[in-house]
């Protein structure tokens, strides 16, 4: 990364001077096809000669084991689920990603903190609070918007892992049954997603279209920021 | 950064380092007021249910940066303010807590994470109506604390700063910068400050004392194990007219 920057005050007791990899995320609402996006790009990147690491949400050994118990007991409010996240982001931040970056690594993160924001942001949190929750956080060489529709999104929902508790924001009863809540949930969802793509400059991918094309787009878009990078 | 605590409960904590005398000197605070037939709730530190198997992983393997032990005492705090706190202070009860958010801000600063970012952070919790910080010498806090405990743990010491090798010593320079931060906020916080090597009876006297004069003229919710009959109907009144003008707002 040619310039080392946080959103707030990042980790001040653990300055870093030089990054030389390369931070790519990959945004979006459930159901976008991120994470195979992430195992094409990283097959290709592979394939370039770029050692990869590839990160996701809710990996983290400090907090799996927890939110996993927390989730299945419903017994995160919107505050205490913020904050759980955000521990989970911050180590994984520190020592999974920094890490692999100083080591020179592409780094091809599935989400980072901006889902969390809008989720939270959706559940009644102040806007204002959780961005400055992550200031910690590390700006990333660039972040890809996979935007797709609700049509989309419900026939991917259907064909895939089927309607989920949380990603259909039954905690809020957005609606009394799952399907219906999953409708108002990611409908919201779409709208929170596109004003942070706004407010954090994200290039928007168009996720609508076949995997291949979505594919091609971001292959496109990388090759010529990393090629800039190594400049 | 916390917004004035605009509950009907009176919200009073104790600050300070550890062997600093702080617990004992709630632990008299809180039983005077029951025995006064106060509605009285204790809240200690580090005590939720969440978090309590990720922090016990954590802490035997060495888990933890400054920024998520931060982040990690933050939802244990959250979850004990959300579902035990604020619907006691909502209630109008006397609220005692054994160290706050303050805690937080001393030893977070002191491991290097920004001032600014960690009251950010609580900035969901009320500022306490009375934040009363026992001072002691460092020597004597770390003097209480080596007699009195077989072993001191490794994130109690401030072993992760890598400030020694030694425990002992690591644990005293690991304090001595808590203490600095408690006292940058003395004035940030208007703490006021107890004289923490002066007997622990005339320390209570003073805590009674301060205590009294802030609940001046203030009732609280009724217990109903104390109050007679006659004054009992009055009180148990007194809440029904602020719950029913609540319910027309």
């Amino acid at each position: 990364m040619k310039t080392i920057e946080f959103y707030g005050a990042g980790f001040p007791y653990h300055p870093v001077s030089e990054l030389p990899g390369s931070l790519f995320v990959l945004e979006g609402t459930d159901g976008v096809g991120r994470s195979t996006q992430i195992t094409l790009l990283r097959g290709w990147l592979e394939g370039e000669g770029y050692a990869v690491s590839d990160t996701g949400l809710n990996r983290s050994p400090l907090t799996q084991p927890g939110l996993d118990a927390a989730k299945s007991g419903h017994t995160l409010s919107r505050l205490t689920m913020s904050l759980f996240y955000a521990t989970d982001f911050a180590d994984r931040l520190e020592n999974q990603i920094i890490p692999a970056l100083k080591a020179g690594f592409t780094v091809l993160s599935d989400r980072y903190f901006y889902s969390t924001i809008a989720r939270d942001v959706l559940r009644g949190a102040d806007p204002d609070w959780v961005r400055s929750m992550y200031g910690f956080a590390l700006k990333p060489t660039h972040v890809f918007y996979l935007r797709a529709d609700l049509p989309h999104l419900l026939a991917r929902t259907v064909h895939g892992a089927g309607f989920d508790y949380w990603e259909s924001g039954m905690d809020i009863r957005c609606a009394d049954n799952l399907y219906d809540s999953f409708v108002a949930y990611q409908t919201r969802m779409i709208e929170q997603f596109d004003r942070i793509a706004e407010e954090y400059q994200m290039t928007v991918i168009d996720a609508n279209q076949p995997i291949d094309d979505v594919f091609e787009a971001l292959r496109r878009a990388i090759r010529g920021l990393i090629t800039q990078e190594g400049s | 950064m916390l917004p004035t605590n605009q509950y009907p409960g009176k919200l009073i904590v104790v600050e300070g380092i550890d062997g600093s005398g702080k617990s004992t000197q709630i632990d008299l605070l809180t039983k005077w007021l029951r025995r006064q037939g106060r509605s009285v709730y204790f809240s200690e530190w580090n005590s939720s249910e969440l978090v309590k198997s990720t922090t016990r992983l954590a802490k035997s393997e060495k888990l933890f940066t400054p920024t998520t032990f931060s982040l990690l005492q933050a939802t244990d705090f959250a979850d004990r303010w959300e579902n035990r706190i604020l619907p006691m202070l909502k209630a109008g009860v006397i609220v005692l807590a054994d160290r706050y958010t303050f805690t937080a801000f001393a030893r977070d600063v002191a491991r290097g994470v920004d001032p600014a970012w960690v009251r950010n952070l609580y900035s969901f919790a009320a500022r306490p109506d009375m934040a009363l910080y026992f001072s002691v010498p460092l020597d004597v806090a770390v003097e209480r604390i080596l007699s009195a405990r077989a072993k001191i743990k490794y994130y109690e010491a401030g072993m992760d700063l890598g400030l020694s090798d030694s425990k002992t010593t690591s644990f005293r320079l690991f304090q001595q910068r808590i203490v600095d931060e408690y006292d940058r906020m003395i004035h940030e916080f208007g703490f006021t400050v107890i004289d923490g090597t002066q007997t622990v009876q005339n320390q209570q006297k003073m805590v009674r004392q301060l205590v009294r004069k802030g609940l001046q003229g203030w009732e609280g919710l009724p217990n109903p194990a104390v109050v007679r009959r006659k004054s009992w109907r009055k009180k148990i009144e007194e809440v029904a007219s602020t719950l029913n003008r609540r319910d027309e707002q």
